[in-house]
């Protein structure tokens, strides 16, 4: 049974039509790289999924339990985005919160653990992201590579069955995306289920399982990674590879570097 | 200026101060206090798009922003007892100096609330907080920290205003100034004596207002050494 599926999201703004029904399914455990260019409705899929935006229409299937997007009520949205999580492309850090206790309020708050077991759980959730350091920074006294890893950790720190991310790195200087896919990549290790879109060929290549090619509100290609980068099968799936400079040959990896010109 | 004028504005300074003491300093608090919870619950049903009450927010700035306060003040005090409503002066003039405040703070408040990014918002409810929790936790903390310095503005702008209460007969220090006027002659040093102490209790304020923003800008250090003592 997949852990999530969706069926024919649809979603408009005004007369644009973003979404022209999507479908999409992840496993457990799996990485579902969502690339495509700028503007094909990535992220508000990602946040019709996660109820920051109002779907049109279509069918969310979350462990099992089926849900009519745009009939959802507010006590089930509550309780399913409880076992999701959300990185952000500019990390929506809370300003006047240090990193631990960014990590520590939604789970005080939100899922109701004592103040103390809180703290321990969100300096461990920092210390995977490599913030031991930091615990008692504010926002502003971090870079944007350590702000992500905090929105990272704050996503991992209740333990979600999946992380939403969106473009995490693209706010990111070269050299700090390198830390941050780093740490995503060693959450993929440890089996997090992720579905992420990205613009970082090399992470999409190399960690994640499946890739969904997105253009214009519709899936225009997915399937398996490999077979994806070495074997696109659509015309406009070539001419985007092409077009972000990826190269087809087999060397694999280490280019997260260069993939974000 | 002869001795008399002297003499006058030595002797006044304890009548004149008195009821600014009793009276100004104390009818600002007040004033100020149910302008603050007003303000903000006009900014807060507004900020949250509450229906209806929105709508009713805009129509209570619209009404106390466009017309003057001493307007206000003399339709309370002298035109409600008419259809038989009678409201002490002291009364009178909390209620209507804090509610026509609160239409100026509140429209401070609602853009400071507004200039919180949404985006906290939203990572708010993507950690599972409720909508309550993050009006208390996130938005209004980093919301007051903006509305500060303008509400301090606020603050020392209405000291100065409840000197209107004089028109509806509050013995403030103004009204008090103006009855030793009649009986010494003397309107020029002691107008301008009042004017000192008024400025004195400005500057008073003002550096309140200095002490309490830095206050908000190094209350993250204390923080911080806070949580290594409890760590
Ligand atoms: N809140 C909104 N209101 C109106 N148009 C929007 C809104 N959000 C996104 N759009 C439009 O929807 C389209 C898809 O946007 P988006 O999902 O952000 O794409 P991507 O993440 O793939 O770049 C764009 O044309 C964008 O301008
Ligand atoms: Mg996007």
């Amino acid at each position: 049974m997949p852990m999530l599926e969706v069926k024919g999201i649809t979603k408009g703004f005004g007369t644009l039509d973003v979404l022209r029904g999507v479908d999409l399914t992840v496993e457990r455990g799996d990485v579902v790289a969502i690339l495509g260019p700028s503007g094909s409705g990535k992220t508000t899929l990602l946040r019709c999924i996660n109820f920051l935006e109002t779907a049109d229409a279509g069918t969310l299937v979350f462990d099992g339990e089926s849900f009519e997007l745009g009939h959802v009520s507010k006590r089930d949205i509550a309780r399913l985005r409880k076992k999701t999580a959300f990185v952000f492309q500019n990390y929506n850090l809370f300003s006047n919160k240090t990193a631990l206790e960014n990590v520590t309020e939604g789970l005080i708050l939100g899922h109701k653990m004592p103040k103390t077991q809180a703290r321990d759980v969100g300096r461990r959730a920092l210390d995977r992201v490599g913030l031991s350091d930091r615990y008692d920074y504010y926002p502003d006294q971090l870079s944007g590579g350590q702000q992500q890893r905090v929105a990272i950790a704050r996503a991992i720190a209740p333990e979600p069955e999946i992380i939403y991310f969106d473009e995490p790195t693209s706010a990111l200087d070269p050299e700090l995306t390198v830390e941050v896919l780093a740490v995503m990549r060693r959450l993929a290790e440890d089996g997090m289920t992720m579905l992420v879109v990205t613009h970082e060929m090399g992470f999409a290549r190399t960690v994640s399982n499946r890739v969904i090619f997105m253009e214009d509100g519709v899936v225009a290609e997915s399937g398996p990674s490999k077979e994806f980068f070495e074997n696109p099968k659509e015309e406009r799936t070539k001419a985007f590879l092409r077009s972000i400079g990826t190269t087809m040959a087999g060397e694999s990896g280490k280019k997260e570097n260069q993939a974000k010109e | 200026m002869d001795a008399h004028a002297w003499q006058v504005f030595a002797q006044s300074f304890d009548d004149i101060l008195i009821p600014g003491l009793c009276m100004t300093i104390p009818l600002t608090v007040a004033a100020f206090s149910l302008c603050m919870v007003v303000a903000l619950l006009l900014a807060m049903v507004q900020y949250a798009k509450v229906p209806v009450l929105r709508q009713f927010a805009r129509f209570y700035i619209w009404i106390f922003r466009g017309t003057p306060l001493l307007v206000q003040l003399f339709i309370v005090y002298y035109g409600l007892p008419r259809v038989g409503i009678v409201i002490h002066e002291v009364v009178a003039a909390i209620a209507v100096i804090g509610l026509n405040y609160a239409a100026y703070c509140a429209e401070t408040i609602r853009a400071a609330l507004e200039s919180v990014p949404v985006g906290q918002v939203e990572a708010g409810y993507c950690t599972g907080l409720s909508y309550i929790q993050i009006m208390r936790r996130i938005v209004l903390p980093q919301a007051m920290k903006t509305a500060f310095p303008t509400l301090s503005n606020s603050l020392i702008s209405m000291l100065k205003d409840t000197s209107l209460a004089a028109n509806i007969t509050v013995m403030e220090m103004l009204q008090k100034t103006k009855q030793i006027v009649a009986r010494t002659y003397e309107p020029l040093v002691l107008y301008i004596e009042v004017g000192l102490i008024y400025l004195a209790f400005s500057t008073i304020l003002t550096w309140l207002q200095g002490r309490g923003e830095r206050r908000l800008s190094t209350h993250r250090v204390k923080r911080r050494r806070n949580e290594n003592a409890d760590a």
